[in-house]
């Protein structure tokens, strides 16, 4: 069919079919191209920056990817609606989809991507290992049936045949293993991918994964723009990528280059692609692993190091126009970094986190002119964002170029260090202890990283234990002062000012490391004495604002960041942010809940009456609210409920009988029963019999 | 505006002693403000941490909000008696939920918090502040009752309290009592007449006669929880508007009825921004002379305490012993009387009479910087008038109705203390520097005066006058009188609202200004005669 062949045209307005970070990406090139942006949004997305930056906006009806994202039909529909003549599907979503890139085409649109054939050759990737194997590309030995298994050689992957991002991966170190893992990762790429097919592939182990970039135009041109490194993964996840790799030589990189566009040209591919090899530092061989048919998470680094914006040549391409002379003679200037910075907790198995982002900034920019050294910040969100559960947990992508390695992480890692980060938890100490550590500095990266170090050390809190009193009084210093500025009278007087001192004032701070208690009391001439859990803090406090703190602990004086926000009724959470890190704390309430532990509850009838029902018995379980007895009194009916869980352990009235006010009814037992008062409802008898009437 | 200048040698060597001598009186006053807040001593105080009950201080710093002022008022009262400095009783002005309140807390580690007649002075004071300035009361209550040796002077004014409580309540001023232990007896009635009750399950005992005196009046047999406990009181008689689970709860209980009370201040608010003193408050301690004969410049401490040290001297000129003057302090307007050399001659009353006539019509509060050894005698001053010049600045000061803050800064001696709005003319409060001192007359003069008149009786009587024992009198009187005069002892019998540190005069006056304008700041149109 003609029509699904890439249509080569002047693109006036594109539609990202995508969200977050990567539609911001997107529309920024497009906005420098003088080119329209159009964007989709599902329910959840319908205020988020990626919408509200972009001209026009179309909505997907939903929340689930399904019901949005991934809804081909619905997206080719806004393009239209919007009068779109373009579409860029991004990274993930439908961008790997060829049946979406023929729904795009045959409805006249340009597609920004490779050719539906490139794509579905690619896509299937037991058809594209042959393909490449074919072309002469290096590739691992592999097996469709299970049964195969043997000739795969353990260990081994079993990944799914249309999957991507470690979803539908799993390892298998022995036979016995087989089965379930098939099973289950059948399972799971029917549901990622809606194609259940997985093969089996040798698995090497603690490998690097290199992979490089190509481009090809519709000349005929295809060209390697050198690899990048993202052997650093947690679940089969990149969450470190480099450019260049400091295991690739020139050598190798002009073979591996060599071999990627092969690769390409073996599949008539046209625009951005990424291949993907495993390289084992010991043998110094590599493999294709796979190639993905669209503009990749990590494609900032090489954008950093070749100094090309691979979205306008991708645009360029789908224009019909060929690859610029700058990106057909590529080069490599210094190194670039990249972190991804996810919403999610390490330590607790990088369990994804939810939650409003208050504050998010992660210092940017380029530091000295002409700029050595600069740090992009791609993100999808911005402060008072929610993140979540829906979508990737992904809050930004942070990369740094410098002109050496060493420089680019370290200039990482300070920028991490000193991003704003509050109400959600993330990765971010993690990465900093990652870019840190010796074996990152080392260069000994490899898809085994986080396994050979302890995650939970790495997650460990940058700020220390000294540190950490630091801001703690940092905290309660800012606390204070919020309370001065939103004082009702004597707004001017002396922050905490006795005549009769007899006590320092107190505030207790809940943290993940643990609870923690600042005393202070501000003597004359803004002196302030500090204690922290008992111990005397040496501190002058120079200025102590709500959102800023400038003080001097142990000789060194620090500007804090505070942040106080009430995040919910009687729930108020404090974070700091200092050249020492970060620290996010909970007020501890001055009056906590009283806790309903005390005797047992007699439970007595409210007013004189008689006792319709006892829905109760001695030695019974009975729950806060449940109800026990049923009084009858003018004309109404009480219910006296249990206003704690508890175990009857007396019931003194039978049905029938005249009660006074106050006799005892019930007799509860169990600690909650306590100082929970009685529960009384009454109901009007009348409106029952009517109520009753005019059901039957 | 007119801005003060700052004239104070901080390298002269009378600096240097001057602020140790003060030092000196503060380390003193702090001496007693620590047993103050010790109450009854440690053993008592250990006993009752034990029953897991809170200190009367800690309940207060709780009930406040966190991070507010307090300014702790007659912390001293008792001092130098035999009962226990501060009285048994912690009372003060707070800030609760956003609004000023008067709390009044016994003190149980004192003789079970009862009541002498020191307590019932101290807290009669502070319900009149809470009168006067339209306060909120929390009551703290923990109090064994009446001082049982002291009944006869306790049964009395401690009868009054509870009149008090209720006269306020009719004001429409909320009165609130948080019931942590015994509140018996006579004592019952303090709950009894506030409008909300909180009591502490199992701690609150609240009733008019104990299980003894019940068994000797009717025979009954009851215990404590029946006659007065706090579940029989939410429960039963209803005396009890809330059931406390313990004494956080209490407290947190206060501060939600203060919440809900709907309390708007009548008063002007306070402009938003103005400027601190251009000058330290540290400076104060080296500028007050050792001896009160020494007169010191007024206008120096006011260039520490109003705002922006700005100050509009009127009639600077004429009467120059007393200075009058606009200014601003902590954003509320302020007229100033201060006394400048001591004496006031009939220049100075008349300024005064017409200062203090011209601030009620403008509706500004007054400041009275006491430093007076009194009105000028002598034969020219008699005859030129002096008692009528006098009267004019009584009469002016008695019946002025804007509020009167009044700080005595040096001495405060004979009808100077009365027309420079000493205690018994109501000022709002009454504050005196740890140097300063107060009686009819000087203790030399005092002395003489007394000397005299013995020596004219010795010889209307044809006796031989004993100059021997003369001296000895002198002495005597000279240093009965001293000691009567001092700070310490004025205080510790609520002559004053408390002994304050100098360099915390602005701090304590922008409390009671703020305090006096939860009432309308209105001056009086038509003062009585004047006689000329």
């Amino acid at each position: 069919m003609a029509v699904t062949e890439p249509r080569s045209a002047p693109i006036r307005k594109l539609l990202v079919a995508n969200r977050g970070e990567i539609a911001r990406r997107i529309f920024r090139t497009a906005r420098a191209m003088g080119i329209a942006t159009v964007a989709v949004c599902s329910d959840a997305d319908v205020s988020a920056p990626f919408v509200r930056e972009a001209d026009e906006a179309v909505r997907l009806p939903g929340v689930a990817p399904v019901d949005t994202y991934l809804r081909a039909d619905l997206v080719v529909a806004a393009a239209q609606a919007a009068g779109a003549d373009a579409v860029h599907p991004g990274y993930g979503f439908l961008s790997e989809n060829a049946g979406f890139a023929r729904a795009v085409l045959a409805d006249g649109l340009v597609w920004v991507g490779p050719p539906p054939s490139a794509i579905e050759a690619m896509g299937s990737k037991l058809a594209a290992k042959e393909l490449m194997r074919q072309a002469g590309v290096p590739t691992l030995p592999w097996a469709i049936d299970p049964a195969d298994a043997d000739g795969v050689g353990f260990p081994l992957l079993v990944k799914a045949s249309a999957g991507g991002g470690g979803r539908g991966m799993r390892i298998v170190r022995s036979p016995g293993e087989l089965d379930e893992a098939v099973a289950s990762a059948r399972r799971e790429a029917g549901s990622a991918f809606g194609d259940e097919t997985v093969f089996l592939e040798r698995y090497v182990e603690a490998p690097r994964h290199i992979e490089i970039q190509v481009f090809a135009d519709t000349q005929g041109n295809a060209v390697s723009l050198f690899e990048r490194e993202c052997s650093i993964q947690r679940r089969h996840q990149k969450i470190v990528e480099e450019s260049p790799s400091p295991a690739v030589d020139a050598d190798l990189r002009r073979r591996m280059g060599e071999a990627a566009v092969a690769a390409a040209r073996a599949v008539g591919y046209i625009g951005a692609g990424t291949v993907e090899f495993v390289y084992a530092d010991a043998t110094g061989e590599f493999a294709f692993l796979e190639m993905n048919t669209r503009l990749q998470v990590e494609h900032p680094v090489t954008e950093l190091v070749t100094g090309l914006d691979l979205v306008r040549l991708q645009l360029l391409v789908a224009m019909g126009a060929p690859l610029p002379a700058e990106a057909l003679a590529p080069t490599m200037s210094g190194h670039a970094i990249e972190v991804r910075l996810y919403a999610e907790d390490a330590a607790a198995g990088f369990l994804p986190a939810t939650g409003t982002l208050r504050a998010f900034d992660v210092p940017a920019g380029a530091g000295t002119a002409p700029a050595v050294a600069t740090v992009r910040v791609d993100s999808g969100f911005v402060a008072g964002d929610v993140v979540s559960p829906h979508y990737d947990p992904m809050l930004a992508k942070v990369i740094a170029h410098a002109p050496t390695r060493t420089e680019a992480a370290a200039l990482l890692a300070h920028a991490l260090r000193r991003a704003r980060l509050h109400g959600v938890t993330t990765n971010r100490d993690l990465l900093v202890r990652i870019l840190d550590s010796a074996d990152f500095r080392a260069g000994r990266t490899d898809t085994a990283f986080l396994d050979r170090n302890d995650v939970a050390a790495l997650a460990a809190p940058l700020v220390d234990d000294s540190d950490r009193r630091v801001h703690a009084v940092a905290a309660a210093m800012a606390v204070q002062a919020h309370h001065r500025h939103g004082a009702a009278v004597w707004r001017g007087i002396p922050s905490g000012w006795r005549n009769n001192p007899s006590q320092p004032q107190r505030l207790r701070l809940a943290a993940a490391t643990g609870d923690v208690e600042v005393d202070y009391a501000f003597g004359r001439g803004g002196s302030v004495t500090v204690h922290v859990d008992g111990e005397p803090v040496d501190a002058v406090v120079h200025e102590a604002t709500p959102a800023t703190v400038d003080l001097t602990v142990g000789g060194v004086r620090r500007t804090c960041l505070v942040a106080i926000d009430d995040v919910a009724p009687g729930r108020t959470v404090v974070d700091v942010d200092s050249p020492l890190g970060s620290s996010s704390y909970d007020v501890a309430p001055r009056f906590p809940v009283a806790d309903a532990a005390a005797a047992a509850g007699s439970l007595v009838a409210p007013m004189p009456g008689s006792v319709v029902r006892v829905l109760t018995e001695s030695g019974a379980d009975v729950t806060a609210g449940q109800p026990l007895v049923v009084l009858e009194a003018m004309k109404m009916e009480h219910t006296v409920a249990a206003p704690a869980d508890g175990v009857v352990s007396e019931v003194r009235v039978a049905p029938g009988q005249q009660v006074d006010a106050g006799a005892v009814l019930v007799v509860l037992d169990g600690a909650a029963a306590a100082n929970s008062d009685q529960i009384t409802t009454a109901v009007n008898t009348d409106q029952i019999t009517e109520e009753q009437l005019d059901a039957h | 505006m007119p801005v003060l200048p700052d004239r104070v040698d901080r390298d002269a060597p009378e600096f240097a002693a001057r602020r140790a001598a003060l030092l000196g009186l503060l380390a003193e006053v702090e001496e007693q403000l620590a047993l103050a807040r010790g109450g009854g001593g440690e053993k008592y105080v250990e006993r009752h941490r034990k029953r897991g009950k809170l200190l009367a201080r800690e309940r207060v710093e709780l009930l406040l909000d966190p991070d507010s002022p307090f300014l702790e008022l007659s912390p001293l009262a008792a001092w130098g008696t035999n009962y226990t400095v501060g009285a048994s009783v912690v009372t003060g002005v707070g800030v609760v939920e956003g609004t000023e309140v008067l709390v009044v807390a016994n003190d149980p580690t004192v003789r079970g918090g009862a009541s002498n007649p020191f307590t019932a002075k101290k807290s009669g004071r502070a319900a009149q502040i809470a009168e006067e300035n339209r306060l909120p009361v929390v009551n703290l209550v923990e109090s064994g009752g009446a001082d049982l040796p002291t009944q006869s002077e306790i049964f009395i004014p401690g009868g009054r309290g509870f009149r008090d409580l209720t006269r306020k309540s009719a004001a429409a001023i909320p009165t609130i009592s948080l019931v942590f232990g015994n509140s018996t007896a006579g004592g019952a009635y303090i709950p009894g007449m506030s409008d909300y009750i909180v009591m502490v399950k199992e701690r609150a005992k609240v009733f008019l006669g104990g299980p003894p005196l019940v068994k000797m009046a009717t025979g009954e047999e009851s215990d404590d929880e029946e006659l007065g406990g706090a579940e029989m009181h939410a429960r039963v008689s209803g005396l009890a508007d809330y059931l406390a689970v313990d004494e956080l709860d209490a407290i947190r209980l206060g501060r939600q009825i203060v919440r809900r009370l709907n309390r708007h201040k009548l008063g002007a608010a306070p402009v938003s921004s103005y400027a601190e003193p251009r000058y330290d408050a540290e400076d104060l301690l080296g500028m007050i002379p050792t001896d009160l004969r020494e007169p010191f410049d007024p206008r120096d401490v006011l260039a520490r305490i109003l705002d922006g040290s700005e100050f509009d001297e009127f009639k600077p000129l004429y009467g120059s012993s007393l200075v009058t003057g606009w200014g601003q302090l902590h954003g509320y307007p302020l007229g100033v009387l201060a006394n400048a050399r001591g004496v006031l001659f009939q220049e100075e009353s008349e300024k005064a009479a017409q200062f203090i006539q011209l601030a009620n019509q403008s509706d500004t509060p007054l400041l009275f910087l006491q430093n007076t050894t009194g009105y000028m005698v002598g034969k020219d001053y008699e005859q030129r008038g002096i008692i009528k010049a006098g009267a004019q600045m009584i009469n002016a000061v008695s019946n002025s109705d804007v509020p009167h803050f009044t700080v005595n800064i040096g001495a405060s001696y004979g009808a100077g203390n009365y027309g420079m709005c000493g205690r018994a003319y109501d000022p709002r409060f009454l504050f005196t520097w740890p140097n300063a001192k107060s009686a009819v007359m000087g203790p030399a003069q005092l002395a003489g005066v007394l000397s005299i008149v013995a020596r004219q009786s010795a010889e209307a009587r044809g006796k031989p006058y004993d100059e021997e024992q003369d001296r000895q009198m002198r002495e005597l009187v000279e240093n009965q009188i001293e000691a009567e005069s001092r700070a310490l002892f004025l205080t510790a019998r609520v002559y004053d609202d408390g002994i304050i540190d100098p360099r915390d005069t602005r701090t304590v006056l922008g409390i009671a200004l703020s305090v006096a304008h939860n009432n309308p700041v209105q001056g009086r149109r038509g003062f009585g005669v004047f006689r000329m």
